[in-house]
């Protein structure tokens, strides 16, 4: 279907774009990239009056990384990120990731913050940021606020955003350079949204045994979150075999998969394992 | 809303609706009707266009949000006399059948090959996965936009 009727604000400020949302409160949405956006307003699953173009705002499109971590400005796009070689080194688990987004056109112009404020149960970015205990930055006519993005997701398509907020930055934590992880996601058709993924990282201490490990799974729930029992399962082991297995049945057990059109529960659950298993053995490969 | 924008390379200012899509911009206001629609919302890429170079779909775009923008459609990729090396390259490796994905094909790849000539099967592959065709089964179509690769090689000398 054609758009619904609205409106188009292109502020060139923060200030003017927070000042469009006061006015305009729950008639109002915010367009970054519209990757996500123009199709739910083409299935007229929202009718916006005003849509507030945040492509002006200053400093939204930086990527920074000292010794703390990584900050990525809202406006940050897939394409961006994929083309940022020191990113890659710096931190290869999100570059890697972000490869699996979509389409190649999406892809040019999908943004961070689009991303992470639609919220899909099975897209990337939010996946990496619970992942890897992100922070995100957002900006009201009130001030600033940040969210543990574990605390951010509500559910599909819900998250803690309140109408007069724009998200600013992600922030993720720093990452040693001799981290092993791994991301592996499993969709019908290449840059569809993945039935299921997971993303795996751990540190090997002095003895080789798995320490501060994550895992992370995306599309196999109403939101993006961690899996304790698999992440217990590797904790102070080697990572060979028998606690790969281990760490897979406890991810198979653990996610409350749902059932749709696309793929029955038994098979998420079964493959939520499957995935969690080859991540964990590719992180351990040379 | 009056917009001012560079397409295929003459500059255009219009009046258009906040609510019209770049892609319906292009077919109805212009007449440009090479880029093609297929599913309008973002799937089967047939309305892939260029714009600051860069591949984009048509119709996940307004056309007020192209205000100030270079534009490229498959109608500023092809000539009337002659066809180009990676049309040739569609003809000799039967890379179409009823056509309608075709431009957004030619647009997608000719994207690729000017920033990555030396992109490999799989890079193409990967690339073109958001593309729908329903003919080909696009293996010719891989096939065409690999041969013409040296093309945008030369053109962009040690790239």
């Amino acid at each position: 279907m054609k758009f619904p009727d609205f409106d188009y604000a292109c502020p060139a400020s923060l200030d003017e774009a927070l000042q469009l949302l006061e006015a305009h409160g729950e008639d109002a949405l915010i367009l970054a990239g519209g990757q996500s956006l123009m199709p739910v307003l083409a299935f007229r699953l929202a009718a916006p009056r005003i849509l507030v173009d945040i492509k002006k705002l200053p400093g939204l499109d930086s990527v920074a990384t000292n010794g703390e971590g990584f900050r990525l400005g809202a406006n940050v796009r897939w394409c961006d990120i994929l083309a940022n070689g020191e990113l890659r080194a710096a931190h290869p688990l999100l570059v890697e990731a972000i490869g699996h987004v979509a389409h190649y056109q999406i892809r040019n112009r999908g943004t961070v913050g689009g991303s992470l404020a639609y919220a899909d149960p099975a897209a990337e970015m939010p996946g990496i940021a619970v992942t890897c205990d992100a922070e995100i930055v957002v900006a009201s006519r009130t001030g600033e606020r940040i969210v543990k993005a574990a605390d951010f997701f509500l559910g599909a398509l819900s998250t803690r955003l309140a109408p007069g907020e724009i998200i600013t930055e992600l922030r993720l934590p720093a990452w040693p350079a001799k981290r092993r992880w791994a991301f592996q996601e499993f969709a019908r058709r290449r840059g569809d949204f993945a039935l299921a993924g997971t993303a795996v990282f751990f540190d090997l201490n002095g003895e080789g045994l798995a320490v501060d490990a994550h895992v992370g799974v995306i599309g196999a729930s109403d939101r993006p979150h961690r899996l304790a029992g698999a992440e217990a399962a590797i904790t102070g082991s080697r990572v060979d075999a028998d606690a790969i297995s281990a760490a897979a049945a406890a991810a198979s057990q653990e996610v409350e998969p749902m059932e749709d059109f696309h793929a029955p529960a038994a098979y998420r659950r079964s493959l939520v394992g499957t995935l969690v298993a080859r991540a964990l053995t590719d992180a351990m490969a040379d | 809303m009056q917009i001012k924008f560079e397409i295929n390379g003459e500059m255009v200012e219009i009046d258009v609706a906040p609510r019209i899509s770049l892609a319906d911009c292009l077919r109805d206001t212009l007449g440009l009707t090479g880029t093609h629609l297929g599913c309008e919302h973002g799937v089967c890429g047939a309305c892939t266009v260029l714009v600051d170079g860069q591949a984009v779909r048509a119709c996940l775009m307004l056309a007020v949000e192209t205000d100030g923008q270079s534009i490229v459609t498959i109608e500023g990729l092809s000539n009337d006399d002659a066809l180009t090396p990676l049309q040739a390259s569609f003809r000799k490796h039967h890379a179409l059948q009823c056509g309608f994905c075709t431009p957004g094909m030619i647009t997608t790849a000719h994207a690729l090959l000017s920033n990555e000539p030396h992109a490999d099967a799989d890079r193409v592959r990967e690339v073109l996965s958001g593309n729908i065709c329903r003919c080909t089964g696009y293996i010719p179509i891989v096939e065409a936009v690999l041969s013409a690769r040296e093309h945008y090689a030369d053109k962009n000398g040690s790239k």
